[in-house]
């Protein structure tokens, strides 16, 4: 590594070359993401189809293929609407602020070990930073602010109740996320993404969905409620409050929130395997008997291959179960996961106590 | 040059300039976002009527302004989640150091996890947490 005591220039060269890494790797993940979001759109009706029977799209392209690059480019070429008593600003503020957490929540997610490519060392993570987690938190709360402003912007009693129910339950679920997670940081004593995932990967720890499997169920509870997904897509309950918060909203506003909430499965899906499924782990794998970029880009492959059964999952859950009512909605977060995640936290405290001390 | 030295230091140790790709990744995003906003605006055709641009409501008259008090039961649940989520983010740093805190931290946060249930249970039997009327 090249330090401070060099001359000026290979600095300027060095920090350059540094800035330009993150800004392909920053491209690339961003870039992925919104294709992944894209392909989920057409995963999820080709997922409805195949669970109630019926064929899904099937036209454009083969197999219907091409079906969200048609979906996408009509969004784009809509005529944009807003409102003549709404708040002009406001409502151009909502769905960007949804899309603005959506693309920065992916920053701390390690996404394979690293590269080695023209002899340097590029890690397949924009920043490494020791409080990893509580930046996905203090992200993913702002994703409320998308929901409530574009809902209360748009001067419409339907979307402004649905924003208040989203926010409402996004802001309760938030709580027993954060408790079910204390649980996990016990035993990594860490809340940087990179060494969870690297305790898991180490020989004679499995992954840490076996030692947390009721955490794991809480926390993927909540993502669900997190990301608005049914049975807790209450903001958008077509049939009570006629799509809800972007009632209003046209064009590629629409689409900002749509994508939002795809990018956030995405994203979500990479956090739960992150956090409890290992990773970029491959699983029966030693990766140090590999080579070491064979081993990174198998490593992300296994970490999509997590997540995308965590997508089907999550797809699986939606086209199963009906909607639940505002209340039931409300009594599962507070009086069932709240005391649930504080009971889990305390057995895991005394458990891991026992055997140490 | 200071960003000179951020970049040099994003490198090294765990630090403030770890943070560096995150400010990168939040301008990318703002530019990505804003040159779709203004393509959008640019290409979509603009043919504005005054009946268009009343509010949608799936069609049906408005209910007036949407401008009006809002049930209370929304505020009390805003207000018990900042309460509460200020104790679950005091769990954080205990998390992190539970395993030097040993038996005799656990205790103590015993004793903190018993002035959260207690104030957890006042709540429901108030009845701030009932839906139902």
């Amino acid at each position: 590594m090249i330090r401070r005591d060099l001359n000026g220039m290979t600095l300027l060269a060095f920090d350059w070359i540094f800035l330009i890494e993150k800004l392909v790797l920053i491209a690339v993940i961003i870039t992925a993401s919104l294709v992944i979001a894209m392909y989920e759109t057409y995963a999820e009706r080709k997922v409805a189809a195949w669970m109630q029977d019926r064929r899904g799209p099937n036209r454009a392209g083969p197999f219907g293929l091409l079906q969200p690059l048609a979906d996408g480019g009509k969004l784009f070429f809509k005529e944009e609407i807003i409102p003549n008593s709404a708040n002009k600003w406001l409502f151009i503020l909502g769905p960007s602020l949804a899309m603005l957490t959506a693309m920065m929540t992916c920053a701390v997610v390690p996404w394979g070990s690293s590269l080695h490519l023209f002899g340097r060392v590029i890690d397949l993570q924009v920043a490494d930073i020791n409080i990893g987690i509580l930046y996905v938190f203090g992200v993913v709360s702002m994703g409320v602010y998308g929901i409530m402003i574009g809902g209360w912007a748009s001067n419409n009693k339907f979307s402004l109740l649905a924003a208040l129910r989203g926010a409402s339950q996004v802001i309760s679920y938030e709580l027993a996320m954060g408790i079910s997670l204390i649980a996990l940081l016990m035993m990594t004593g860490s809340l940087s993404m990179k060494t969870i995932v690297e305790q898991q990967i180490a020989n004679p720890h499995w992954w840490n969905i076996i030692y947390q499997p009721l955490g794991f169920l809480i926390f993927f509870t909540c993502a669900m409620a997190e990301c608005n997904r049914a049975p807790f897509d209450l903001p958008e309950a077509e049939s009570e409050l006629n799509m809800g918060y972007h009632q209003e909203y046209s064009s590629m506003k629409l689409g900002f929130y749509l994508f939002a909430e795809y990018i956030n499965m995405f994203i979500s899906s990479a956090i739960m395997a992150t956090l409890y499924f290992g990773g970029y782990d491959i699983p029966f794998v030693n990766e140090a008997s590999l080579a070491p970029n064979t081993a990174a880009i198998l490593g992300v492959l296994s970490l999509l291959t997590k997540i995308f059964i965590f997508i089907f999952v999550f797809m699986w859950i939606r086209w199963t179960l009906p909607r639940f009512r505002y209340d039931q909605l409300m009594d599962l977060g507070w009086k069932k996961l709240i005391p649930l995640a504080l009971a889990n936290m305390l057995i895991t405290a005394v458990v891991i106590l026992l055997k140490n001390h | 040059m200071s960003l000179m030295n951020i970049l040099l230091n994003a490198t090294e140790g765990n630090n403030a300039a770890n943070y560096f790709p995150i400010g990168v990744q939040l301008i990318f995003a703002i530019g990505f976002i804003a040159t779709m906003m203004i393509a959008t605006h640019l290409l979509g055709p603009k043919r504005k009527t005054a009946d268009k641009l009343e509010n949608f409501a799936s069609g049906i008259p408005t209910h007036g302004n949407a401008r009006q008090p809002i049930a209370i039961k929304y505020f009390l649940v805003a207000i018990l989640f900042v309460l509460f989520d200020v104790e679950v983010i005091f769990f954080y740093p205990y998390a992190v150091n539970f395993r030097a805190l040993g038996w005799d931290g656990f205790w103590k946060v015993l004793m903190f996890v018993g002035f959260f249930v207690v104030g957890f249970t006042y709540i429901i039997k108030k009845g701030a947490l009932t839906w139902e009327d």
